[in-house]
């Protein structure tokens, strides 16, 4: 079933930041409305290729294909599954509202702002669809540039040291995933007799790769999915970009780019190198299971605000990470959810510590307290984004860390109580680190008199970035079987794959 | 009705929408307060409704199951949102939903001009919502979901004035100390709910408990889900060692204290024990902790109790306290004495804490006994109903507190043995000593307060209406559970009509060799004598001779200072728990492994690399002649290479 409804999606943004080029840089409040329609006609296109997709089908779908270099055999692939989708659509959802949020904080160079966050939107949803290894490189790196520029430009004041640490981080590991594609590549003319990077092609050819090379090639992979997740020790890049990042760049990074690198052990991790992710998955949740903890006690001793969220961040996705390589169909339902939740959770905290600095142009905690009195429909949209952080049954966060820990209980790969019994005790210290910092900025008296002249509540347009996050908190801790159902099959066809070439996992 | 029985969920979580959202707009108490208690008061006559459907039903039949929606469905995992209603549930929720609505209506009287009068409906309208979830889930995680959710609106009561000061913090550090200490208690119980899961492939009662009888499981699993869920109660029902949030949790409004940290959330803990009484009963070792700990937490509450001078610092500990009874029930096997001491303890601790808000109330936010006395004149319904709870509480026979005490502590005896019991009657004569002495600092001897500053007087109507329900039923709510040596085997009306529920547990669990009615009567005997004297101690002391308190504080001043202080819990646990996980955080973790170690390792490449180039950078100077003189080496050297490699 060949369509093309993947391709217009991709395409949107990227025409968006050509036609954007053209405005003049006076016309603010023109390219202001542009970036937002743009990112939301991306937005009903996406919900079009959610309502032609089947979930009940584990095969990728909406694909579409193109011979590109012929010679080479690599050609522009794309489809999606059941996961892929759900994190295209966080991407689309997420880039509106990103738009809509920034509308007074981002005045310099609005029109390369905006040229900017459409290029890094096409490359997200571009990294998601892509089914060529090749192709998902360039999309890849491609996301590098723009989000350098970001941070770099509309960055705060150590701007330029945050993008840097950013780029040459995420740059190093994926020079060395360059090189196992094309290793990848080499094996597949030597064992089909045909150089190939499609990924489906790779999906028969590389599980039979002896496992010593498997090895390497999974370190490959892998470290460059592990900087970008961040997995502890490789996180510490993201305090500092997230810290200088300007709102937008917080949220979008927080909200969609980390989830790359989940998404590429989901993707690739697993089913090319099944035997090598059994392999290290005991000594991959260690380093999990350390984040979470690890994140969380940095998180507790912040003092700026954001580096809190930013810290928090390493912990939730130790809980993805524990969750992919638990290899249950529970764990890794529950890893992918999980991805969404943070997204919402963390992109509304960001989104929220961002109105306040907006106002106040400071983010360290000690400034504030008592703010309850002052904007408490704020205090209240601060509450739900917390609470859904904190993983309060009935949000959405549960739901992903519940799903997580009881999946990898029972994991025959883990096979060992003590990941669980660790993991868990983040439960209690992502109380303690969000409820302290609640309670010292938002409630009490208030300390600083001048937050009376400067705080003012949510205006319209705030509350209007939040609502549509707090109905999808609401919606997926209440009734979580819509986004579950869509990623079902997909997760168990995974699943078997490693499966199949393996022991048998899958219960 | 049953089948309606998810509108006593749904009505409360209106409420709280209409409040919640509406309620600053409507900005009038009347209407606010009209809709938040009403929507309780509904739910109470539903699930009376329910309760005599269930009643008409024959036994086999009085366990039904309302489905509402699929709530998580991945792999073997299946969870419904549904509802239990069975005995056990419904007695919980009558008398949620029962008090809770007297609480609610008493509210509208105590928190009359508060400028949070509507966010506070809301909060309590939350609270009944998860609270009924919590009883009436038919699965351990739709429990979890209220279990989480009462947690939630006690740290938002708890805080609920949260710009006011709470002793040497303020209210929202005790709201959150009550939120992380509730969470560390989570722990256990999600870790519970894992190995359920794991073992019996369910998270669903009735599949769970109906595996527990056939499944061939070792008793260390039990044992260790036991002990696990029994972590989780620990926190819910402040219990040693998680119970120092519960005296901090009185930072909030007093109807708060009644409500969520006396009458009901508090006991979600016991209930859900006596939920799964199948499992722990199939864990005897798990069993005798439980008793212990109630035990010693009984014992270890009662005694602060005796020397604090908070009217409601002092009820704190008495609901600790009361809360080890249940534990202790709960762990000699005595699940149904648990649960009616459950409802008696609604009864009778409300009460005393809504007259407690009541006095508070009249004396302009004085909580100080030491600066009450001698307001009963001015205070007479507080008053009458205060003293008969402290009766029922004290054990004074004829009174609720006096028949599920004594249910507990002859079980105690029957099934621990006699140092059980022994503790238990101490504690209930400190609970008399410390009861009397509360009611005669407060109400009795010299007036104590400042005629000038303080008019004590009596609350108005809304109050004490819900005051006089509660004393009734603080009298008569015992004769339900009669004691079976006076009314014979059928006779307890209440262990009738829960056995069902704890038949599978009764099985499993050994009872010692039989005792004799005799026994019974002659340990009641002595245990009211000794309660009776010390009320008469008590009252004497605090009434007309408080110099021999004065005398005995000086005489044993270290023990003094020990209770006084609470035995130094919350230091300990500051310097031995939270101050090492700050510190260590902050330096060694953040400052040192972050930013010296990883972040050092990477910049130090930086540098390394930037010192390399640095070098290398030399070599480029610019001039032409330079270049021009490497390139002449360089080709000579190569020559000279090719030369003599020929």
């Amino acid at each position: 079933m060949e369509t093309t409804i993947l391709s217009i999606l991709l395409l949107t943004p990227i025409l968006g930041s050509i036609l954007v080029l053209f405005f003049k840089d006076e016309q603010k409040n023109i390219i202001r409305w542009f970036g937002f329609v743009v990112s939301f006609i991306a937005f009903l296109i996406s919900i079009i290729a959610y309502l032609k997709f089947d979930s009940s089908n584990s095969n990728f779908q909406l694909t579409h294909q193109i011979i590109w270099i012929k010679s080479l055999n690599i050609s522009y692939f794309v489809g999606v599954d059941g996961i892929s989708l759900l994190l295209v659509l966080l991407t689309t959802f997420l880039t509106p509202l990103t738009f809509l949020s920034t509308w007074k904080a981002i005045d310099k160079k609005l029109r390369m702002f905006t040229f900017s966050m459409l290029l890094l939107e096409a490359g997200m949803i571009g990294v998601f669809i892509s089914l060529d290894v090749f192709l998902f490189y360039i999309f890849w790196e491609m996301m590098l540039i723009p989000m350098y520029f970001i941070i770099g430009i509309w960055g705060g004041e150590r701007r330029i040291y945050a993008a840097i640490k950013f780029f040459i981080f995420t740059m190093f590991g994926s020079l060395l995933m360059l090189v196992a594609i094309i290793w990848l590549a080499v094996y597949s003319s030597g064992s089909n007799g045909q150089f190939t990077t499609n990924l489906i092609e790779l999906y028969k050819i590389s599980p039979t790769i002896p496992l010593k090379i498997q090895s390497w090639m999974f370190a490959a992979f892998f470290l460059s999915f592990a900087i970008k997740v961040p997995l502890f020790p490789l996180h510490t890049w993201l305090p500092d970009a997230h810290v200088e990042a300007p709102t937008a760049g917080s949220v979008i990074l927080a909200g969609v780019l980390l989830k790359m690198g989940t998404y590429g052990l989901v993707r690739f991790c697993l089913p090319l190198f099944p035997q090598a992710s059994i392999n290290f998955a005991p000594i991959i949740s260690v380093f999990a299971v350390i984040g979470i903890i690890y994140g969380a006690l940095v998180s507790m001793v912040q003092t700026d605000m954001k580096k809190l969220v930013a810290y928090s961040s390493v912990s939730h996705l130790g809980f993805v990470v524990l969750g992919i390589f638990a290899m249950t169909v529970e764990s890794v339902q529950g890893a992918v959810i999980q991805m969404v939740n943070h997204g919402l959770s963390t992109g509304a905290l960001f989104l929220l510590v961002g109105i306040i600095y907006e106002r106040t142009h400071r983010r360290d905690i000690a400034y504030y307290g008592g703010i309850a009195k002052l904007i408490p429909l704020y205090s209240v949209a601060l509450m739900i984004a917390m609470l859904s952080s904190v993983g309060l049954p009935g949000l959405n966060g549960f739901i992903g860390e519940f799903l997580i820990l009881i999946g990898s209980f029972k994991s025959n790969v883990l096979d060992n109580f003590w990941f669980t019994a660790f993991a868990a005790t983040g439960v209690i210290f992502a109380a303690v680190y969000l409820l302290w910092m609640y309670q010292r900025v938002v409630f009490g008296n208030v300390t600083n008199q001048s937050l009376e002249n400067e705080l003012t509540d949510l205006n319209t347009r705030e509350f209007l970035v939040l609502i549509p996050i707090f109905i999808f908190i609401v919606w997926i801790g209440i009734y979580p079987s819509t986004f579950l159902n869509l990623t079902d099959s997909s997760v168990k066809n995974i699943l078997q794959q490693v499966s199949q070439s393996t022991v048998n996992i899958l219960k | 009705m049953i089948n309606l029985i998810y509108l006593t969920v749904l009505l409360p979580l209106i409420g709280f929408l209409i409040n919640g959202l509406f309620g600053k707009k409507i900005n009038n108490e009347k209407i606010i307060g009209i809709i938040g208690s009403s929507t309780v008061g509904i739910s109470f006559l539903i699930v009376v409704g329910a309760f005599f459907q269930t009643l008409s039903l024959p036994v086999e039949q009085r366990s039904n199951t309302v489905e509402l929606f699929t709530w998580l469905n991945v792999a073997g995992l299946n969870i419904k949102f549904a509802y239990l209603v069975d005995q056990l549930s419904l007695t919980m929720a009558l008398i949620v939903t029962g008090v809770g609505f007297l609480i609610h209506v008493y509210s509208i009287g105590y928190m009359h001009g508060d400028k949070g009068f509507w966010r506070f409906f809301a909060y309590l309208n939350l609270f009944i919502f998860a609270m009924m979830n919590l009883i009436l889930g038919d699965n351990f995680l739709v429990l979890f979901l209220g279990w989480e959710g009462v947690g939630l609106c006690s740290y938002l009561l708890i805080g609920f004035w949260y710009d006011r000061n709470f002793e040497k913090g303020t209210t929202s550090q005790a709201a959150k100390k009550a939120f992380v200490v509730n969470r560390i208690g989570d722990f256990g119980f999600l870790l519970g709910m894992f190995l359920i899961y794991f073992t019996f492939d369910s998270l669903n009662f009735n599949e769970v408990f109906s595996k527990v009888a056939t499944f061939p499981v070792p008793e260390t699993t039990f044992s260790l889900i036991a002990i696990f869920l029994f972590i989780g109660a620990t926190g819910k029902s402040a219990q040693i060692p998680l119970f120092v949030w519960l005296p901090d949790a009185m930072a909030g409004p007093t109807p708060v204290s009644a409500l969520i940290h006396a009458a009901t959330m508090v006991t979600a803990g016991v209930y859900m024990v006596s939920r799964a009484s199948i499992i722990f009963a199939s864990a005897p070792t798990v069993m005798l902790v439980v008793a212990v700990i109630g035990l010693l937490t009984a014992f270890m509450a009662a005694s602060i109790g005796l020397v604090q001078n908070d009217i409601k610092k002092v009820l704190a500990y008495s609901t600790v306290s009361q809360l080890g009874y249940m534990f202790l029930a709960a762990g000699v096997g005595a699940f149904s004495a648990s649960i009616f001491h459950v409802m008696t303890h609604a009864f009778f601790k409300a009460l005393l804490f809504l007259g407690a808000g009541s006095v508070i109330h009249g004396m302009h936010e004085e909580q100080n006994i030491q600066n009450y006395g001698g307001l009963k004149k001015y205070m007479p319904k507080t008053y009458l109903t205060f003293f008969i709870a402290t009766l029922a509480i004290s054990g004074v026979p004829g009174l609720s507190g006096f028949f599920s005490k004594d249910e507990i502590l002859w079980n105690a005896y029957a099934n621990g043995g006699f140092v059980f019991w022994l503790i238990g009657v101490l504690t209930a004569m400190m609970t008399a000593f410390y009861m009397f002495r509360l009611l005669s600092l407060t109400f009795y001897g010299k007036e104590r307060f400042d005629h000038h500053h303080v008019h004590p007087h009596e609350s108005p109507s809304v109050m004490t209406i819900p005051l006089i329900i509660l004393a009734v039923l603080s009298v008569i709510g015992g004769y339900i559970g009669l004691p079976k040596v006076f009314v014979g085997e059928h006779g307890n009306l209440f262990e009738s009509w829960l056995e069902p529920i704890y038949k599978p547990a009764e099985l499993k669990i050994a009872h010692y060799g039989l005792h004799s009615h005799f026994e019974e009567i002659l340990l009641m005997t002595i245990s009211v004598i000794l309660a009776l004297s010390s009320i008469y101690a008590s009252l004497k002391i605090y009434t007309h001779r408080t110099e021999i308190a004065e005398k005995i504080s000086t005489k044993f001043n270290g023990i003094y200072n020990l209770l006084l202080n609470k035995y130094f819990v919350d230091e300990i646990y500051e310097a031995s728990v939270v101050q090492p996980i700050q510190k260590g955080s902050e330096k060694l973790l953040w400052k040192f492994t972050d930013v010296k170690i990883i972040d050092g390792a990477v910049n130090g490449l930086a540098i390394l690399i930037d010192k390399f180039s640095d070098v290398i950078k030399k070599m480029q100077t610019g001039f032409v002649q330079y270049y021009a003189l490497v390139m002449v080496f360089g080709i000579a050297l190569v020559l000279f290479f090719l030369l003599f490699s020929l």
